[in-house]
């Protein structure tokens, strides 16, 4: 069990392409990291590089302190989970959860007994001999997870484990990993693309994109304070709504509308709001409703403010009127630069939210 | 339910007739004696003399030194078949490791330069492939026999191709489990290949057991008759009134199907179980 340090982290393939540029992150002994972000953001690339099947081209990463860059993936102590599983087709589960060990020279007894262990974790007790094919997909993401368990390794990463599987499984799954996690306290990085799969098991997420780190934090940190509009339109489902408005004469202005006050440079501005915060009232910022999600234990109401896409979260009723007025608090309000697409963080006059909620 | 056609089932049972009519016909004129089939052609129906004919094929001494016997030859002949099998399966795989998992230069080039070597039948090849035996001295040994042609564009690209479509990451997920690249090899590769191995098997147990130019260019020595030379062999008689002995040339043949019939069914049975039971 160790941390994990990432130095300036890069990789570039040939042709000068950058796959992950300068990624810095220090990830603390037992912590669930996951990486997020849409598919070609580097985050398959910066977990490999981790794992040691991808070369490090600037930087340096260490676990437990230990410089890895040009270690075996043997010696690095990790061990993968990989989204097709990977299981040795032409061996038994035991077997495959054995391999590793074996090649490692552990005594037999030892082996015996490690599988044991991790056989009774996962409950594949009754599956110990049977070869992969005669097992459903969700065992066989449990094998593979046991043959990272029995290594006892000081982290494990997993690269969209859980991509192969149907919704219900990926949901029981989830619960298992994070569980699993816990009770070993083993490090963990999760790659994923899925913003629900992170949110639900992450410690800390890392939101990569086009190789970059946009923003590393707790989930609901990036929730609420999202540090650029790629992050806000990425993490909550429905995404945090963005429009064009304009900060003028340090009021914010939508469709006419004021919002509330704003200090910052006058003029374009990109303005957040996610769609649980606005209410319908009888007076407010008029929305046209184009129409609407029932989800059983609330809606989605999709329309236009101003001619701009907006998604709006509102607990089950009656039907809705064709136009609605919004009801919107001044401190649910994020602002990002148009241009750069940060957060602007003085822009408003408090945090745009405090507390957590329950 | 299908409605039988009884234009499809004629076609199959006339294309049936023409590949099995011959080998009927072989092994019941096996059965006859030679001055019979000398005067009446072939037959279709056996005789009496079958039991007679095999037992002098398998055991009496032929030849000009009067020194093999076909069980010789029979056991000449599946030791060639069975040497070029293993050895080029052994061969081509290593070969197609090489080419597929380790990343040096010239690695495609050299792979096409082996390919097309497969546009070149051996007959281009073999007066040199002879000097060099020669000057080796390995001229009627098996080692000469087998070892010039061991190696197989064939079975380096069957190979190759095979090791192309296993995933990456099984052989990622070894690396992390610690194995080696001849740990690798042994663990996972050889196992999974069980199929392609069989396939490989059949087709150069049977190339190797049909040789015919190469063994009778390499050999003088009569231990090291194959059957193909035997057939020939009594065939060659000519002489005077003696009329070949047609039955024991057909016993023969007979006898030389069974060994590649018996390594296609044996391994036919394996190629298809692991083609139906692969979880791709």
């Amino acid at each position: 069990m160790a941390g994990i340090t990432f130095q300036g982290v890069g990789k570039t393939y040939a042709g000068n392409v950058n796959a992950v540029r300068e990624v810095t992150l220090e990830v603390a002994d037992g912590e669930f990291i996951v990486l997020v972000g849409p598919s070609g953001c580097g985050k398959s690339t910066l977990l490999r590089m981790v794992a040691g099947l991808e070369e490090i081209t600037t930087g340096q990463i260490s676990i437990d302190g230990r410089v890895v860059n040009r270690l075996d993936p043997a010696d690095r102590d990790i061990a993968m989970v990989f989204q097709n599983y990977a299981l040795y087709p032409h061996m038994s589960v035991r077997e495959n959860m054995a391999y590793g060990l074996r090649n490692r020279r552990t005594p037999r007894d030892e082996i015996a007994r490690r599988v044991d262990d991790a056989a009774r974790m996962l409950e594949l007790g009754p599956y110990l001999d049977r070869k992969p094919r005669a097992l459903s997909g969700g065992q066989r993401q449990r094998v593979a997870m046991g043959r990272a368990i029995v290594r006892q390794p000081a982290a494990f990463l997993f690269d969209e484990p859980l991509s192969n599987l149907d919704a219900k499984l990926r949901v029981a799954m989830r619960g298992e990993i994070r569980r699993l996690q816990r009770r070993l306290g083993t490090t963990a990085l999760y790659v994923t693309h899925d913003q629900l799969e992170a949110m639900t098991l992450a410690d800390r997420l890392v939101v990569l994109n086009g190789g970059r780190v946009e923003q590393i934090g707790a989930p609901l940190e990036l929730y609420h304070h999202p540090a650029t509009t790629f992050v806000a339109g990425f993490i909550g489902a429905p995404a945090m709504n963005l429009l064009d408005a304009r900060i003028e004469g340090g009021r914010v202005m939508l469709a006419g509308h004021d919002l509330g006050p704003a200090r910052g440079p006058e003029g374009a501005v990109t303005l957040g709001i996610r769609a649980e915060d606005m209410h319908p009232a009888e007076t407010g910022l008029p929305m046209a409703v184009d129409y609407v999600e029932e989800l059983g234990s609330g809606r989605i109401v999709h329309g236009a403010i101003d001619g701009q896409p907006v998604a709006l979260a509102l607990a089950p009723g009656a039907a809705l009127p064709a136009h609605l007025a919004l009801h919107i608090a001044p401190e649910a309000l994020h602002l990002f630069d148009t241009t750069s697409g940060k957060r602007l963080p003085d822009a408003l006059p408090r945090p745009a939210r405090t507390g957590v909620p329950a | 339910m299908q409605k039988i056609k009884p234009l499809d089932h004629l076609i199959l049972i006339l294309g049936a007739a023409i590949l099995i009519v011959p080998v009927l016909m072989a092994f019941a004129s096996s059965t006859h004696s030679a001055a019979e089939i000398h005067m009446n052609g072939l037959y279709l129906a056996p005789g009496s003399e079958g039991v007679a004919t095999y037992h002098k094929v398998l055991t009496q001494r032929g030849g000009f030194t009067g020194e093999v016997t076909g069980a010789r030859m029979l056991l000449n002949s599946l030791i060639l078949g069975v040497g070029f099998a293993v050895g080029k399966i052994v061969l081509s795989m290593m070969a197609a490791y090489a080419l597929v998992y380790f990343r040096f230069r010239l690695a495609t080039p050299i792979f096409w330069a082996i390919f097309t070597t497969l546009l070149l039948p051996l007959e281009v090849r073999i007066m040199p492939s002879y000097q060099v035996m020669s000057q080796l001295h390995l001229l009627n040994t098996y080692t000469g026999l087998i070892v010039p042609l061991l190696a197989s564009a064939t079975g380096t690209f069957y190979f190759r191709q095979f090791f192309k479509s296993v995933p990456d990451e099984l052989l990622e997920a070894a690396r992390i489990d610690g194995a080696g690249p001849v740990r690798f090899f042994i663990d996972i590769l050889v196992p999974l290949s069980r199929t392609m191995m069989a396939a490989i098997f059949i087709i150069m147990f049977v190339y190797g057991w049909n040789q015919y130019l190469w063994p009778m260019l390499m050999t003088t020595d009569e231990g090291f008759f194959t059957l193909m030379r035997g057939i020939k062999t009594i065939l060659q008689v000519w002489v005077g009134s003696q009329i070949p002995d047609y039955n024991e040339a057909f016993a023969l043949a007979v006898l030389a199907m069974l060994p590649p019939l018996l390594v296609v069914l044996v391994f036919q049975r394996m190629f298809i179980k692991g083609l139906t039971e692969s979880d791709k």
